[in-house]
């Protein structure tokens, strides 16, 4: 374990407590602005102007549909299962909130005498922390949809088990050579190695194979087919009101943190580029501006592709993305100990 | 003995299917295509027009709300008589029969249009209203016409009764009018 592994139990304990409030109203209030960015520019990828009626330039469009949709009847099919469809929602969001807490938007620094490492927690686990997370969420679709008592919800729920399954394989490989490479789990140790070249040009095929998985893990385009909101609606199909606004903010949340995790991982973390070495209070910033980078890329993939076919999705994930994975581990293992 | 078709048939050569790797790149290609198709829908710029602030300018020959009109005099304190002399031959064209007219005699004391007759009511339904034009190209007298106003909605249904002095009224342009050919 390194050095900065242990700096969390040198820390006071109720920093442990300001960084959670930190992070978790900064991503919160991040959670609109990326709703609202995403629909805009996604106008703007179709000629049109997006939302830009509510507050200056629709910037308060969020806002407005949030009180829309706390102020709806909430409401359950007579076929639902009560206590699992109000649970399901809960899981999605906590899990989602839950995986923010590692993704480090800045090494440790002394903050008023303090030494504080700007991350929630620096776990000697990193990566598997956010796959056991990822594993828990899944079952915030799965009981969402099963629990609505719904054919098209269950529909949604079963395409999304089999999908998170299958590109979690090979979105954790795809890791692997990173980690081969970092020789470290911990992700501010993994940053710390990008100090020489940042992952993604010696891993590039990781690379790919991460960003087109974190596709697939976050339910977005092209591989939304567990919402296909055209045919199906998707697990939450029976979900309104609040509950629905949790799933809709789990989903950017996650997308926030696959963004995260693949800054961090592949994109050097707080590191800047070309040798500059800012001072310390510039690091989170660096890192979120990395991070509306990543998402720009979703969003923009978001308006080009069309949704794969559920068969084409699975020989895909399996027949592709989990050999090149496994072969770019092996091929890095061997690239390492020689 | 087979068919044999001649010169009519084309035929079609098609490349071998692509193997896995030269598959993997023409895919890979293709996407960048398409990244850089939707890239360029950005650099255009947005082609919605801002309906309430912004209006599509109509043709002069556009069928909106339609308009009643006077004999001009220059003079807006004397406004001229009328051109309509309630002949009703307007509602019988009207296809959608939302035009009711009553006519009364003129009168020397009390003179309101060119004619022996004048309308008295003079009303058109505009919730039932068509705007195919009938009852422009039926007035004898050019009373009637076609305006450019098309935003006609209204909270209740007897508002889209439009009178008379509505009719008569000079209507405020709420429509620009396009300038450039007909």
């Amino acid at each position: 374990m390194t050095v900065l592994g242990l700096v969390n139990y040198v820390e006071p304990w109720w920093i442990q407590i300001v960084k959670s409030l930190a992070i978790f109203l900064v991503i919160f209030a991040l959670l609109p602005i990326l709703i609202v960015y995403e629909r805009k520019l996604l106008g703007r990828f179709q000629n049109r102007y997006g939302p830009n009626r509510v507050g200056p330039f629709g910037l308060m469009q969020p806002l407005a549909e949030i009180v829309k949709f706390a102020t709806k009847e909430p409401s359950r099919p007579t076929t639902s299962v009560g206590f699992l469809y109000r649970l399901a929602p809960a899981i999605a969001i906590l899990t989602a909130v839950g995986s923010l807490a590692i993704i480090p938007f800045g090494g440790v620094q002394n903050i008023f005498g303090t030494p504080v490492g700007l991350y929630g927690i620096d776990v000697s686990i990193g990566p598997l922390y956010v796959f056991a997370l990822a594993g828990i969420s899944f079952y915030g679709i799965m009981l969402g949809g099963w629990a609505s008592g719904s054919k098209y919800a269950f529909l949604g729920a079963m395409r999304g088990a089999a999908q998170l399954i299958s590109y979690e394989v090979a979105q954790g490989l795809a890791l692997l050579g990173v980690v081969i490479t970092a020789q470290t789990l911990s992700l501010t140790g993994i940053v710390h190695a990008q100090g020489n070249i940042w992952f993604f040009l010696p891993q590039i095929v990781g690379f790919t194979i991460f960003m087109i998985a974190s596709f697939a893990e976050t339910n977005r385009a092209p591989f939304d087919l567990v919402e296909a909101d055209s045919e199906i609606i998707g697990y939450f199909a029976e979900y309104g009101g609040t509950a629905f606004v949790a799933y809709l903010f789990a989903e950017y949340a996650n997308m926030i943190v696959v963004s995260g995790i693949a800054v961090t991982v592949f994109l050097g973390g707080w590191l800047m580029p070309f040798g500059i070495h800012p001072p310390g209070w510039v690091d989170p910033i660096v890192v979120l501006v990395k991070i509306a980078i990543v998402l720009t890329f979703f969003i923009w993939i978001r308006a080009t592709l069309p949704r794969l076919r559920y068969d084409q999705l699975m020989s895909f994930g399996w027949k592709v993305l989990l050999p090149l994975a496994t072969l770019n581990a092996v091929v890095t293992a061997i690239v390492v100990v020689s | 003995m087979s068919y044999d078709p001649g010169d009519d048939v084309i035929q079609v050569v098609r490349e071998p299917a692509p193997g896995p790797a030269a598959g993997a790149y023409r895919a890979f290609g293709e996407t960048l295509r398409g990244l850089k198709t939707t890239f360029s829908r950005i650099v255009e710029g947005p082609t919605t027009i801002q309906y309430p602030e912004e209006k599509v300018p109509v043709y002069p020959r556009f069928r909106g709300r339609h308009k009643l009109h006077r004999f001009e005099t220059g003079d807006p304190a004397h406004p001229g008589l009328e051109k309509c002399v309630g002949c009703s031959l307007c509602a019988a064209a009207c296809p959608a029969d939302c035009i009711r007219v009553v006519s009364a005699e003129n009168t020397p004391e009390n003179r309101v249009s060119a004619g022996e007759r004048y309308a008295a009511v003079y009303e058109i339904n505009l919730s039932r209203c068509i705007f195919c034009g009938y009852c422009e190209v039926a007035c004898p007298f050019d009373a009637i016409t076609m305006g450019h106003d098309y935003e006609l909605s209204d909270y209740t249904r007897s508002d889209l009764i439009f009178t008379k002095e509505m009719l008569l009224a000079e209507s405020i342009e709420r429509t620009p009018l396009r300038t450039e050919g007909e």
